[in-house]
């Protein structure tokens, strides 16, 4: 049996492993845009906030995914549920590249323009809404784009607690040292990162300033 | 609001100074009036302080000594948002929202005073004529602009909301000599029609006798002298004499290379 029959008779478990899985990169995915944007804004306009903020994203960063898949487990509400705690984690982990992003994108703007609209008496709210974040826009998107890619590959990695996903092919093909089960997880993970890179990366293209 | 009689400075500087945080001291000492409906040039090297000095009225810059006064009002009392929207600025770098159209741009501050789209449409309109463009160039993106005409969509944003008070800082600095000559031509004509107060900051004398009222020199954070164009050529104080003598020299040096 080849790998595309394999995929074929279990497709509504593909499927419903697929929808999982964008489930978990989703939703962490939009709690780090919510959370990393504005800290980018902070440390952009702040400079006193830009060691500690960006210093806290990137030791993140360096704790790997299983310790930190660990190291949550006992902490109460969030162990409850394998979910919650995948979400978080990988939260966590793509809050760097969008609060980097952020942060780069607003600095990146051409400082004559913010004079200028200093100047014609723009408020800070508007000079943020109206000026910085959409000349920042593409940069921004970017940051998301890394986020969602590397989240993508990460969230095999929350079947090992228990959290779903196309991970769990690929432990369960471990376990059963079962090379089509573990590409039967690969392979559509594999598929998404890229779409993902790929339909972002067009948006990205489409929102860049002239 | 005070009130004001026609006869006071629209701009006074008291006794004003400004150092950086750092203690660095860019400005001291500096009493200045500007009266209104006059284009006052700001003539000096960089680091003279002159922009330092424009940027004192529209408050980007806040003293650290003395009072800067607008309207009779100190500005450091002020509210700054109003204070800028009541001030027209134009700066060398242009400083055109690269996201918006010509029209947004020059329409900006009017949209967000709140005037109806159709007013702000036809104060766009309006602009682009009184600065020398054609109305279509509205829909069109600053990237596609000439420098000439980037700069005139700069002053015609610095004059949508009708600000009595323009501050211009090198606006023509960056334009080619020909584009440069046409438009301070024509900031001439306007102002003849507009009566706007003006501070004009430049370090081209030739830009400062053509254009100014009056104009201010200054050097290491201080101002030497007032003087009218007529009488800084004439003026006797050392440094506007080693301005004009500096002129005089690059002309006559062009001359004498054409006769040879």
């Amino acid at each position: 049996m080849n790998l595309f029959h394999f995929l074929l008779q279990n497709r509504e478990q593909v499927l419903e492993l697929t929808m999982e899985h964008l489930w978990l990169v989703g939703i962490s995915t939009l709690l780090a845009v919510l959370v990393g944007i504005p800290l980018g804004i902070l440390s952009a306009h702040w400079p006193v906030w830009n060691k500690p903020v960006l210093g806290t994203a990137n030791i993140i960063q360096t704790i790997p995914s299983l310790a930190l898949f660990g190291f949550l487990l006992p902490v109460p509400w969030l162990g409850d549920r394998a979910d919650r705690l995948a979400i978080l984690a990988l939260t966590l982990y793509a809050l760097l590249p969008v609060i980097r992003n952020t942060y780069t994108g607003i600095r990146g703007v051409d400082p004559a323009v913010v004079e200028a609209g200093r100047g014609m008496g723009l408020t800070a709210r508007q000079l943020l809404f109206k000026v910085e974040l959409p000349l920042a826009l593409s940069v921004i998107l970017s940051g998301v784009r890394v986020a969602v890619v590397v989240s993508v590959g990460l969230a095999t990695i929350a079947a090992a607690i228990g959290a779903g996903g196309l991970g769990e092919f690929i432990f369960r093909g471990l376990a059963m040292v079962n090379n089509q089960l573990i590409l039967a997880g690969a392979i559509p993970a594999a598929v998404l990162a890229l779409s993902a890179d790929f339909g972002l990366g067009w948006l990205e293209k489409r929102l860049r300033p002239r | 609001m005070e009130q004001t009689s026609a006869n006071d400075p629209v701009i006074e500087f008291r006794n004003v100074a400004y150092a950086l945080p750092g203690g660095q001291q860019l400005l001291s000492g500096l009493n200045l009036q500007v009266r209104r409906g006059e284009t006052l040039v700001l003539l000096g090297r960089s680091g003279s302080g002159k922009t330092t000095t424009l940027k004192l009225v529209n408050r980007l810059l806040t003293p650290t000594g003395g009072e800067v006064h607008v309207n009779g009002a100190p500005t450091a009392e002020s509210d700054v948002i109003r204070l800028r929207r009541s001030i027209g600025y134009v700066i060398q770098e242009v400083g055109l929202f690269p996201h918006f159209t010509v029209e947004r741009n020059i329409g900006l501050v009017p949209q967000i005073e709140g005037w109806t789209s159709e007013r702000v449409h036809r104060r766009v309109e309006e602009l682009l004529r009184m600065v020398g463009l054609d109305a279509q160039l509205a829909s069109r993106y600053p990237h596609q602009l000439s420098g000439g005409q980037r700069q005139r969509v700069g002053v015609a944003r610095a004059l949508a909301a009708d600000p009595a008070i323009v501050l211009m800082d090198e606006p023509f600095g960056a334009l080619d000599a020909l584009t440069r000559d046409q438009l301070q031509r024509e900031f001439l004509s306007l102002q003849l029609r507009l009566n706007k107060t003006v501070v004009f900051v430049t370090h081209d004398l030739r830009e400062a006798l053509r254009l100014a009222s009056r104009i201010a020199l200054m050097e290491a954070g201080r101002l030497v002298t007032i003087l009218s164009p007529e009488d800084f050529l004439r003026s006797s104080d050392p440094l506007a004499s080693a301005y004009v003598r500096a002129f005089r020299d690059g002309l006559d040096s062009a001359v004498n290379r054409g006769a040879s």
